[in-house]
């Protein structure tokens, strides 16, 4: 691998341990994938947040290197958190994994990253470019960002993005390069789909059969950004695909040769039998939407959705601190409480410890979270359309 | 004595004695990072210490909170002096790297033995194997 003399000075320590080990990370990461050099990346994405996933390790890491002085020097924001930063203590979320998450927060903070706690980055005021070489992880986000605005992103960990963010480059390898985001399998859609949830297990289907392959999807008619953020999420859980094309749909997808190509098929009977197979659970304890982080479009649905209705069972509509802000603003917020649910900002089901909270059911409009709650949460789980978990928990 | 050329994944130079896993190694719900033992249910070397000795195993596997336990062990002062193995995937490396313990690869690990002594030369990329009955 190619470096300047510049990065060959970093690598021997001139910058510091910090910077040598997050740089000698980089290094070797690219020789492991074959890449050529480094190139400069312009914005970040870290994953590993939630002191669930993270634990005690990742906390005295995180202090470590926070108390060393390291800062970034791209635009880097952060994924979801354990808990909402502000109104934990209403939620009732367990004060000893406050009081860690909080330590989490602060040493992400210290080292100069915006603490904005979503996996949404491009909702909340991180949106990179066509083209723009990016370092995110967060497998939905990097989905959302390769395959929707074109930007290039491998699927890094979070380690890894935050060696790129305080770095300034990533390696040059995989989907930076023209050549590896070429289709290599045609999804024929001939389901019809309108809710975000049939998205989601169109997402599911096809991530399983796909695995980290690049699909091209042809007969998808129409779908809105927060359709395609619930399909790509889907996708990039069940399988690992960083990487999708839609015929007539993304920047991309012009571009692209599919002659040859193996053809998988998804009809209204694969989105239907994959309900019924995620749906483990009879009745819920909790719904909780917004996985990934939901839009303000969404949060105004589901206020609409509730009005004048009530609530007998705990709803939790998940979205990003900047989001929330909005909905507070335009009373969304309001109606779903006046319904009795919550807006929780900051964390989602998936990393919070809704398991010691009580919570043994959670209905869910999502591919990706009906995918990881049965295992990272140990819940039971109920995936439907919007509508019909909603009318399990209004009277 | 027996040497074998890898590959350096995180430089260093140290000697020890070795500790082998035929098994590939789960750090996060493996190994205890506050007191360096195998904690994994089952695994071949449960209830064995990593502390002070050159860990030798196939690859790593599962988790990536793994890079932050390996760098646990090492901030708690119960870290292997360095781990040898046959590859070294992004879990392991990332977790060396940031501690800064010595890492090789590409080492034919079948053909050393709990308590050979090694000569790990990571810089050089270099193991020498002295058999523990030689």
């Amino acid at each position: 691998m190619y470096l300047t003399n510049a990065e060959e000075r970093i690598l021997s320590g001139q910058n510091g341990e910090v910077m040598e080990r997050m740089f000698r990370l980089l290094v070797r990461l690219g020789e492991i994938y074959g890449a050529d050099k480094m190139i400069p990346v312009s914005s970040a994405q870290v994953a590993g947040v939630s002191y669930k996933s993270i634990g005690d390790p990742g906390i005295e890491f995180l202090e470590d290197y926070a108390g060393k002085d390291a800062k970034v020097t791209i635009v880097t924001f952060l994924n979801p958190s354990g808990m909402d930063i502000e109104d934990w203590q209403k939620l009732n979320f367990p004060p000893g994994f406050a009081e860690k998450q909080l330590r989490i927060m602060n040493a992400f903070k210290k080292m100069g990253i915006v603490v904005s706690a979503t996996c949404t980055p491009y909702l909340a005021g991180n949106l990179p470019r066509f083209r723009e070489h990016i370092a995110w992880s967060e497998s939905s986000a990097i989905s959302f960002s390769n395959s929707i605005i074109g930007a290039r992103t491998n699927r890094e960990g979070g380690p890894s993005a935050l060696a790129a963010a305080l770095t300034g480059v990533t390696p040059n390898y995989g989907l930076h390069l023209d050549e590896n985001r070429k289709p290599q399998m045609v999804v024929e859609v001939s389901a019809n789909l309108e809710d975000s949830a049939d998205f989601g297990a169109v997402g599911y289907v096809v991530g399983k059969q796909v695995k980290n392959r690049i699909p091209y999807f042809k007969g998808i008619k129409d779908a809105d950004t927060d359709q395609l953020k619930a399909l790509g999420a889907a996708m990039a859980a069940s399988g690992a695909v960083a990487l999708y094309h839609i015929e007539g749909m993304t920047p991309e997808a012009h571009l692209m040769e599919t002659k040859g190509l193996e053809t998988l098929t998804v009809s209204d009977k694969n989105v239907e039998e994959t309900f019924s197979k995620l749906s483990t659970g009879k009745e819920a304890d909790i719904v909780i939407l917004g996985c990934p982080h939901s839009s303000l479009r969404e949060i105004m649905t589901v206020a609409r959705k509730l009005e004048g209705k009530k609530l007998n069972k705990p709803l939790w509509v998940c979205t990003s601190r900047m989001v929330k802000e909005a909905a507070n603003r335009m009373g969304f917020t309001q109606a779903i409480e006046a319904a009795g649910g919550k807006v929780v900002a900051d964390t989602c089901m998936v990393v919070s410890p809704i398991e010691d909270m009580g919570y043994k059911t959670t209905a869910v409009n999502s591919g990706k979270a009906a995918n990881y709650l049965p295992g990272f949460c140990k819940q039971s789980v109920i995936f439907g359309r919007l509508d019909n978990i909603l009318a399990q928990v209004t009277e | 004595m027996e040497v074998f050329k890898g590959r350096a994944i995180s430089p260093g130079k140290v000697e020890g004695e070795s500790l082998v896993s035929k098994e590939p190694i789960g750090f996060y719900g493996g190994v205890d990072a506050k007191t360096g033992i195998f904690i994994e249910k089952g695994h071949e070397l449960e209830g064995k210490s990593v502390k002070g000795k050159i860990l030798v195993f196939p690859c790593g596997k599962g988790s990536t909170v793994g890079s932050y336990v390996i760098y646990g062990l090492a901030k708690n002062d119960q870290a292997p002096l360095a781990i040898v193995n046959k590859e070294t995937e992004t879990i392991v490396a990332t977790g060396v790297i940031l501690a800064g313990i010595p890492c090789i690869d590409g080492i034919p690990v079948e053909k050393i033995s709990t308590g050979d002594h090694l000569v790990v030369d990571a810089s050089a990329g270099t193991v020498s194997v002295t058999k523990k009955n030689q």
